[in-house]
């Protein structure tokens, strides 16, 4: 291969080096993907973070959007381990209590296509940190910025939006889904009203 | 700096039935293998420096025949050797694992990333408490530990006072310790259990019996209520910020067992597993910044405002 | 395979027949020189040597981590490695030493030195041999590319699961690491099979199996071994993948997995392991002591028993690395028992060592010396070895530094050192140069020195108390002293290792011509040149004693009657050796290489997509398909056939 390139002449020749650049960029572009991906990041803040959370809530009820979370797209859509740690906190922070495994229940299902408030990154971490009308409580000023950022990856990894070998496999508790490497990617849709509302 | 440890913590001063009976093991199988070792070393320094005819013949047949006979001596003493250590190890093992009196304390220990549970069980439900990395014992009393793992295999080992078990998800393993000497004994995780295995500590404090029933009765109280104003303004702090979502005082809303429970935090010596001693200003490090102590450690840094931070202190502080 | 006329003992022709037949045997059996014919090699010399100076790299390289761990563990709270880093670089010097250094170079060298030893030209299926080193090429190179991508396995050589499982390890170091593990395993089972099939088949007429060196026999014990530990890891691995990978549920409690199933499997394949590195090492010192004391090693059939024990012995001892995760105590005695059992064997091997050098006249040369450091180091670790079968001593230092130390004084001790004696004692026939004498001692000295300084101190802080695979502790702890002794140690072993790579490399060029029998030896391979010609042997020489170049006066007889002109080998009989019929060895082919690009391939891919199989299954039953077509006579054949005609 390369030695008729050589024989080619000088067109060939450009053909050849172009082709090399192009698999030495393949080959960095599959290197930083790797480390983005196996990163373990300690420092407890996003990488990208850009709003500081109020340090701590009086009560339950509170003012209107206060954190504007700029686009960022989500630090954590491609490391692996910030998805798992968001699956952790999932359940931890009992998620799963409204939302079960993903499927829905007393809050609207995480697994599907349907998305009521918006199924990008800062969408979610939005939902999370604010809170949604008809139940979603907003966790801004008790999950750490960072853990919600996991959370979201996690959250997105349910339908399949992130990348395969950076989503979760299973967990080691009674099966009641499929794992979410497993996940075949929905296309979001906007949904007009969650199914809670249109009851009332 | 306050110390961590009273006392040495080596397998070889024991403080307890057991690891007297192991410590006792060891001499005898020391003692045996240091003879034999310096033996067989000697026996191949002769062999190799020993004088030589030089003329002797090749192969000398009577010389073959005697050496014969002291491989074969060699080899029998070995197989008695190990059939001594044989009979003497399960004869150790047999006592260790003898049945304990009915007045054993029923801890149990469950084995988190990258800390350690304490419940202490009774027969009067209410009576029941949660602790975390400091299993106080009473002396002269068999403590039986029931050992468990919420998430991968930890393994409990305080090297002074007991042997060491795994503690596997999945599996109920248990383990009975008893310490003779009243002391503050540390021990370790040691099952590889991830990045912060380096980290998880825990102390064994072995304390009189009046002492130790003094301490019982103070963890089955709930927390105190604040009363002094810094005090009060840092229970809000707690119940208002991310500290709730994973840890649980008795006496108030906190509830949630993700992390340590905190109701007696300051009757502990030691925060973070057993990594630092617990003092107001490890204790701010700690909550403003696990990372830079245990990078990994499942706690978030937490941004708190200066006054804030000040106020939660003297609140944690009240939790005797 | 030809059951013609069966070849019978000769005396040598005359000379100007030999002269022909060098000729044309060269011709036959030479790899021209240049890349392409160095990709198609099947010569198992040239096969073993890459597998040797492959694994040497691994070693420097594992060595390198082992310092740079040392370096952090030096202080107490040292930040030259996080844990993150210092867990990748604890595993992947585990791994590394284990699965890339110290089984593959064992098997190389008997790859290299069996078919000497024996008389053969070759070992039994070369392109087996030559596939076997480009997987394990192959698996090194995806091991350490991953780790440059930090997706370096962090969960330990042993990986216990749930730690690797699914949930507590995400994204795909856990993955890297059960697979690196299947290239190395195929490797390994193809070294064994070869191994094996050499020795049983192709042995010189005459050399019965009571003739047998003590190494051929070693290495044919590790073969076996090696046969019946590797698959368990191989099963545990793949569960592992599938676990993580498709949700199977193997080790899941929840769903009627069990965590310790994986441990039972990791070990029933991991204790053995140890014996399939320490049997070879066995061979190189009775091949040692046998040339530098000059004579035959005492208690000839005692020592293969042993090695035969030790090799059945070695399956029934797994449990010993579990005595604390709780299993019945009834159980846990028996495995005490085994455990200490296998000293035995052992110890008889040590007393009948020390009983040939007793009535020889040793010879202080390198090899002998490293010798005499085995012994000793060996004796320690294997003294701390049955302190650890006693379950209750056990369940103290279990997983703390006192069992760093013990296997370390084990494989180091008991595998290494021979290995560098044998280096020395075997250079001279692989490159027909001697290694320096000089350099040599300080390389000993500084190893054996280095080697207790490192790990003797790591007894005792077993003892205080200090768990492995810690990436710090505290200053409150006082291991610090020790600690730092154990690094001053570590750099003694560096420097050693320094030496020695000089001494190669000097030697190798400059070093005294070695002629082909420097040290007296007493088996086969010093009866060919050094270094030995393609075909090793003109004839396969007959053998009539346990030491044929020591008992054979004069002419060595050797079989005639193979044909020179193709790539004829002679099989023998399993038990006694008589020659039973030819066989056709095949010729350089870039088949083996290409398949294991495509084995490769498929494992990679299967990594990150079950589309892996889709792509790499097709590659290689390609390969294969390539590798087995039919391709008629060459045309050196044709022309003979014709002629004939």
């Amino acid at each position: 291969m390369c030695s008729r390139f050589r024989e080619g002449g000088a067109a060939a020749g450009q053909r050849g080096r172009s082709f090399a650049a192009l698999r030495m960029t393949a080959g960095a572009v599959i290197v930083l993907v790797a480390c983005q991906r196996e990163e373990r990041n300690f420092s407890g803040m996003p990488p990208s973070a850009t709003s500081t959370m109020p340090a701590a809530r009086e009560s339950g009820l509170q003012p209107g959007p206060s954190v504007r979370s700029t686009s960022i797209n989500g630090p954590y859509e491609q490391n692996a381990y910030g998805v798992a740690q968001g699956k952790t906190l999932y359940n931890a922070f009992n998620c799963s209590g409204c939302h079960f495994q993903g499927g829905g229940g007393i809050g609207p299902p995480l697994m599907d296509d349907e998305w009521v408030y918006g199924s990008r990154p800062e969408n979610i971490f939005e939902t999370i940190a604010e809170g949604r009308p008809n139940g979603m409580p907003s966790f801004g000023g008790k999950i750490n910025p960072d853990q919600i950022w996991q959370i979201v990856a996690y959250v997105r990894s349910m339908s399949g939006l992130l990348r395969k070998d950076v989503a979760t496999g299973r967990n080691d508790d009674m099966q009641v889904r499929s794992q979410e490497q497993a996940a075949d990617k929905a296309k979001p849709v906007q949904s007009a009203l969650p199914p809670s509302a249109e009851r009332q | 700096m306050l110390s961590l440890l009273q006392q040495s913590h080596s397998v070889l001063n024991p403080s307890s039935p057991q690891t007297r009976l192991i410590d006792r093991l060891w001499d005898a199988m020391y003692f045996v293998s240091a003879v034999v070792f310096v033996l067989v070393v000697l026996a191949l320094l002769l062999s190799v420096f020993r004088r030589r005819d030089s003329e002797a013949a090749e192969t000398d047949p009577g010389q073959e025949r005697s050496l014969t006979t002291a491989v074969s001596i060699a080899t029998a003493l070995t197989v008695l050797i190990l059939f001594g250590f044989l009979v003497y190890d399960v004869a150790v093992g047999r006592q260790l694992t003898r049945g304990l009196g009915k007045d054993a304390l029923q801890v149990r220990v469950i084995g988190h990333q990258w800390w350690w549970e304490l419940q202490y069980r009774d027969s009067v439900a209410q009576n029941w408490f949660t602790t975390a990395n400091e299993l106080h014992i009473p002396v002269g009393r068999p403590v039986a530990l029931e050992l468990l793992s919420t998430d991968v295999i930890h393994s409990f080992w305080p090297p002074t006072v007991s042997q060491k078990r795994d503690l596997i998800p999945g599996k109920d393993n248990s383990l009975w310790l008893q310490a003779d000497t009243p002391g503050v004994y540390r021990g370790q995780c040691a099952e590889y259990c991830g990045q912060q295995h380096a980290k998880m500590a825990f102390l064994v404090i072995a304390q009189r019996p009046d002492s130790f029933a003094s301490w019982l009765a103070a963890q089955r109280d709930t927390a105190l209520t604040p009363t002094t104003q810094p005090a009060i303004r840092g229970q809000e702090v707690f119940l208002a910020s991310s500290c709730v979502m994973c840890h649980a005082i008795a006496g108030t809303p906190a509830g949630s067992r993700i992390g340590p429970d905190l109701t007696h935090l300051a009757s502990r010596r030691t925060i973070a597993a057993g990594t630092l001693p617990n003092t107001r200003g490890n204790l701010a490090g700690w909550i403003v910044n696990p990372q830079s102590i245990k990078p990994g450690t499942r706690m978030p840094p937490n941004q708190l405002k200066p006054a804030d931070l000040q106020a939660l202190l003297a609140y944690l502080e009240t939790l005797k | 395979m030809s059951a013609a006329a069966a070849p019978v003992p000769q005396p040598p022709p005359a000379y100007e027949d030999q002269e022909r037949v060098r000729r044309e045997l060269e011709q036959t059996w030479a790899q021209p020189p240049g890349l392409w014919h160095w990709l198609r090699s099947v010569d198992h010399k040239s096969i073993a040597k890459r597998y040797i100076v492959t694994a040497f790299i691994f070693f420097v390289l594992a060595g390198l981590e082992a310092a740079t761990m040392r370096a952090q563990l030096a202080r107490p709270e040292n930040t030259v490695l996080g844990p993150d880093a210092y867990n990748q670089f604890f595993t992947m010097h585990g791994l590394t030493m284990m699965f890339l250094f110290a089984v593959p170079i064992m098997e190389a060298m008997g790859l290299y030195f069996v078919p000497l030893m024996i008389g053969a030209r070759n070992v039994a299926f070369p392109r087996l041999n030559a596939y076997g080193y480009w997987v394990y090429l192959c698996g090194g190179i995806f091991l350490y590319l991953m780790f440059f991508m930090n997706t370096g396995p962090d969960v330990g050589w042993f990986g216990y699961v749930p730690l690797s499982g699914p949930e507590f390890s995400p994204g795909k170091r856990a993955d890297v690491y059960a697979q690196a593990i299947t290239f190395t395993e195929i490797a390994s089972l193809v070294g064994s099979v070869e191994l094996i099939v050499t020795i049983f088949k192709n042995r010189a007429p005459g050399m019965t199996l009571n003739r047998m060196p003590l190494f051929v026999w070693a290495m044919l014990v590790q073969a076996f071994m090696i046969l019946f530990a590797m698959p368990w890891v191989a099963t545990a691995t793949q569960f592992l993948a599938m676990d993580r990978l498709m949700a199977t549920h193997f080790f899941n409690p929840a769903e009627g997995g069990d965590a310790l199933l994986w441990q039972h499997l990791f070990w029933f394949f991991g204790h053995p392991e140890v014996y399939i590195i320490f049997i070879p090492a066995l061979g190189f010192v009775s091949s040692i002591i046998g040339t530098f004391t000059r004579r035959p090693v005492f208690g000839y059939p005692v020592m293969v028993l042993s090695m035969i024990a030790t090799g059945f012995l070695g399956f029934g001892l797994w449990v010993h690395h579990m005595f604390a995760t709780g299993l019945p105590q009834l159980g846990e005695s028996f495995f005490t028992g085994a455990s200490m059992m296998i000293a035995i064997p052992s110890g008889i091997q040590i007393f009948c060592w020390i009983a040939t050098i007793w009535s020889g006249r040793p010879r202080f040369t390198v090899p002998f010396l490293f010798v005499l450091g085995f012994v000793v180091l060996f004796i320690i670790g294997g003294f701390t070895g049955v302190m650890i079968a006693s379950v209750p001593f056990d369940q103290q230092v279990h997983d703390s530094y006192f069992i760093v130390a013990h296997f370390h004084y084990v494989l180091i001790g008991g595998a290494v050192f021979p290995l560098f004696g044998a280096f020395y004692y075997w250079f001279p026939k692989v490159t027909g140069r001697m290694l320096s004498e000089r350099l040599g001692r300080w390389n000993f000295w500084l190893f054996f020195i280095g080697m207790n300084v490192t790990f003797f101190p790591m007894h005792q802080l077993g003892f205080e108390g200090m768990p492995r695979r810690v990436y710090t502790y505290l200053p409150e702890t006082g291991w610090g002293d020790l600690n730092l002794l154990a690094t001053i140690g570590a750099v003694t072993i560096a420097t050693s290792m320094l030496i020695f790579v000089i001494n190669v490399v000097r030697s190798y060029r400059v070093g005294l011509p070695a002629g082909d029998d420097p040290w007296g030896g007493e088996t086969l391979e010093w009866a060919t040149t050094s270094p030995p010609p393609h075909y090793n042997f003109e004839y396969p020489p007959v053998v009539e004693s346990r030491s044929p170049l020591w008992d054979t006066t004069g002419e060595m007889p050797v079989v005639t009657g193979l044909r020179t002109d193709v790539r004829d080998t002679l099989v023998t009989t399993l038990l006694d050796a008589e020659p039973d019929s030819k066989h056709r060895h095949p010729n350089p082919s870039i088949w083996p290489l290409l398949s294991a690009i495509a084995t490769t391939i498929l494992f990679v891919t299967l990594i990150f997509t079950p589309w892996g199989a889709v792509i790499g299954t097709p590659l290689f039953l390609l390969a294969l398909l390539g590798w087995g077509w039919p391709r008629g006579r060459d045309k050196r054949e044709q022309q003979l056939v014709e002629s004939e005609a």
